[in-house]
């Protein structure tokens, strides 16, 4: 294979990785920290209890979060260095932020908060998980910001044969970074919400600690409802956005060759040929699409021929369909999933409500199987996102092969991403294999204070005490 | 003279490296005491309990190092990164073991799984500190460069003699400083065995520094470029490395980690001062070296991250002091360790 294609399956796979563990970590440490605020408002020792259980995991989770970012920002030099020239003067200044407004940070503050029980006052202590919380959701903001300028480049000029920044407030004004933005932070806590009723239900199932678990599946399960919510609106928000800014992925999404008629049906289902141009079979909606894409029930969309020949004419020949298999399913996949988690959040609130949720067996069965539904969800929703966009990587302004490292060999390549899958392959049997053990062995009681010892930047550390 | 921003920008990534190296630093070398001066579990998950609660905050000096360059000079960014693509692929492995390593090290209570992990922090904080050497060797020797800005280079282009004898220098220090940052934070029998390395470890230290100034000299240009500067800097690292022995002879913990603290800062500054006003050197050509000036981004995008710099640095700056003022207590075998 050549450079291009492995580099590629290397930013495919290693972002997709790294994105699992990211959302699980914006959304526990929200819920660790409303845990820990109803522990310091409240003062109940089982608000406490949960803050560290469920600590654990998210401790466990933000270990590979972060090592795997490190990865993630380095990549850009590393196998895509013409794209690094090319924008690193806009693209480059979110992610320096993104470091020092943002992880830093969670770094410091989660140092605190996992020594600091006992060196901290309360509050002090809950400031600090609050302080990673926002951190967190910063960095998302930051990232997505630069995301955002791949997917609608805003705030710059080409100069010299590079893009340059000329208005820093329009590019984190942009309109696709407050559609991306919120419905990635909804995904996100739906995503620690989902983990926390799965578990909790599994707990519930096997009868242990039933009070402790019984109480988590209920903060959580508001978070999940809230949040499932949320996804719904700011996807909608984002597809409208969508139609008029990147028009070619809507239309792969959708499996649109021709024009719609007005008003657009939405497709359910397609057999795709991509080869002849065209879908063997539909199963519609009538009035969907329009409704999706414009929030009324009449006006057509454009289907991706009649676009390919406009971005012809307006960038020269070229390919410019996405593979519109992937893009396609991958957008229904994620409006599944979405739509499965609003569904199974009502029910668990109303099981909840009529105090049926421990008796409901069934229902807590299927809330461990549905741990996995945001995941499944925000990996679909990026595969569009990313897949949609190509052949550009920078929308109209670069496209992804010309973005690849020109010095790099497929053999450095191959070898960093055997030797990166193979770690990640890793860490994911161990990750799995610590959370249950974390899981089975429950939440713990207390351990004993030991008093601390003495000061080394004193008098011993810099006087002449020591000996 | 008034600087320019991309003057800067240089020098806020060099003190960012700086940052990084002195504070990661200590807690590479404190994973080197993992094999070298711990002796047993209960020990060595003491010394993992003195760089616990702050590696993590330290090991991101090195991202925004990396963010800084990207985004003040892409063209840098771009050239080192995919110039020095294998050391950097084993680079992030090994940071990806270590971070890992501190949180699933205790996760279970077995003594072989809880070995692998230590393994796994020694070895990288044993070659993460020898690679960085490498790296800022090879950047003042320099690279083959093209016109293109992109570096073609084998191993041999930056596994030389010269970057060698640095990679030894720069990892010698890591491990005095950690070991020095031990005496500040054990106490009795570990904090001891730390100390009488330390007093063996500060001769390697002192030769393997001089043996890079000297080799600087024959196989780079900084002495001609630099060397009024360079000199005097060269001196007070001696002294620094001079006083740090004494130091640590009168068991003075604080003053000697002060000293290697300095130590490192100053040659991480001699490296920037040597490069300056090139960020790279090409071997090819000096046509080709990479400058803050041929390597940076437009005036526009380096004033808005200054402003945001300026704003942001003083509050970071003060919740991580603040953190290690938290955490200041010594760390004894006694307390409950595991988290």
């Amino acid at each position: 294979m050549d450079v291009i294609t492995l580099s590629r399956i290397q930013f495919a796979s290693t972002t997709i990785f790294h994105f699992i563990f990211v959302p699980l970590s914006i959304g526990l440490v929200f819920l660790i920290a409303l845990m820990e605020t109803l522990y310091v408002v409240k003062g109940k020792e089982q608000y406490k209890k949960m803050a560290k259980f469920w600590g654990h995991l998210f401790l466990i989770n933000f270990a590979v979060g972060v090592v795997t970012g490190i990865l993630q920002e380095f990549q850009f030099g590393m196998n895509w260095s013409n794209y690094s020239r090319f924008v690193g003067d806009v693209f480059g200044a979110p992610l320096a932020v993104e470091a020092l407004l943002a992880f830093f940070m969670e770094s410091t503050f989660i140092g605190l908060w996992i020594f600091g029980w006992k060196r901290l006052s309360k509050k002090v202590h809950l400031m600090c998980i609050w302080l990673v919380s926002i951190g967190t959701i910063i960095s998302a903001f930051w990232i997505l910001v630069a995301n955002s300028f791949m997917q609608y480049p805003v705030g710059f000029e080409i100069n010299n044969g590079r893009a340059e920044m000329n208005d820093f407030l329009a590019l984190i004004t942009s309109g696709q970074v407050w559609v991306e933005f919120p419905h990635t932070v909804f995904g996100s806590l739906a995503t620690g919400a989902f983990l926390i009723t799965g578990v909790s239900a599994w707990k519930l199932l096997k009868k242990q600690d039933t009070a402790f678990f019984k109480k988590s599946f209920n903060i959580a399960l508001i978070v999940a409802i809230i949040s499932g919510f949320g996804i719904a609106f700011t996807g909608h928000a984002q597809s409208q956005f969508l139609v008029e800014t990147q028009p070619m992925k809507m239309a792969a999404a959708e499996g649109l060759w021709e024009d719609s008629g007005d008003p657009a049906a939405w497709t359910l289902f397609a057999n795709i040929d991509s080869d002849n141009q065209e879908n063997s079979f539909e199963v519609n909606i009538p009035y969907i699409l329009s409704y999706l894409s414009y929030s009324e029930f009449s006006g057509s969309v454009e289907g991706m021929k009649s676009i390919q020949a406009k971005y012809e004419e307006l960038y020269g020949e070229g390919d410019y369909i996405p593979p519109v298999k992937t893009t396609f399913w991958s957008f229904r996949i994620m409006v599944f999933t979405g739509g499965l988690m609003i569904l199974l959040g009502l029910y668990g609130a109303y099981l909840s409500k009529r105090k049926k949720l421990e008796q409901s067996s069934k229902y807590l069965k299927i809330m461990i199987w549905a741990i996995s539904l945001p995941f499944i969800g925000s990996t679909a929703g990026w595969i569009m996102t990313e897949i949609g966009r190509q052949p550009w990587v920078v929308f109209g302004h670069m496209q992804t092969q010309d973005a690849v490292s020109p010095n790099v060999t497929a053999g450095q390549v191959l070898f960093s991403l055997i030797s990166f899958s193979a770690i990640y392959l890793i860490l994911a049997i161990v990750m799995a294999y610590l959370f249950v053990r974390v899981i089975k062995k429950g939440p713990v009681e207390e351990e004993k204070d030991v008093k601390l010892t003495t000061d080394p930047f004193g008098e011993e550390g810099y006087g002449s005490y020591a000996k | 003279m008034v600087l320019m921003l991309n003057e800067v920008w240089f020098i806020l990534i060099a003190v960012l490296f700086v940052g990084f190296l002195f504070l990661e630093g200590f807690d590479f070398g404190v994973g080197m005491a993992m094999r070298f001066v711990a002796k047993t579990p209960g020990e060595r998950r003491v010394l993992i309990n003195t760089i616990g609660p702050v590696w993590d905050g330290n090991e991101v000096w090195l991202i925004t190092a990396g963010g800084a360059m990207f985004a003040a000079f892409p063209n840098w960014y771009a050239t080192l990164f995919s110039g020095l693509y294998m050391p950097l692929v084993i680079m992030l492995l090994l940071l990806i073991g270590r971070g890992v390593a501190f949180e699933f090290r205790s996760k279970l209570d077995n003594p072989k799984w809880r070995d692998t992990w230590d393994w796994t922090i020694f070895v990288s904080s044993l070659l993460n500190p020898f690679l960085w050497g490498v790296v800022f060797a090879a950047l003042m020797a320099g690279l083959p460069i093209d016109s293109e800005m992109n570096i073609y280079a084998s191993l041999f282009d930056y596994i030389t003699p010269y970057t060698l004898i640095g990679a030894i220098a720069i990892t010698l220090l890591c491990f005095l400083h950690g070991l020095f940052f031990i005496t500040l934070k054990t106490t009795g029998d570990l904090q001891n065995r730390a100390r009488e390395t330390a007093k063996k470890v500060v001769y390697a230290v002192g030769i393997a520094l001089v043996a890079f100034v000297v080799a600087s000299y024959f196989y780079t240009d900084i002495f001609e470029v630099r060397g009024a500067v360079l000199i005097p800097i060269f001196a007070l690292i001696v002294v620094a490395v001079i006083f740090a022995r004494s130091f640590a002879l009168k068991s003075r913990d604080g003053w000697a980690f002060t000293m290697t603290g300095l130590t490192i800062a100053l040659t991480v500054t001699s490296v920037f001062v040597g490069l300056f006003p090139r960020v790279m050197v090409s071997s090819i050509n000096h046509a080709f070296d990479l400058t803050i000036h041929n390597a940076a981004s437009g005036p526009y995008s380096l004033k808005v991250m200054t402003i945001v710099a300026v704003t942001l640095i003083p509050f970071v700056l003060g919740y991580q002091i603040w953190s290690y003022y938290v955490f200041r207590k010594r760390v004894k075998e006694e307390e409950h360790l595991e988290y």
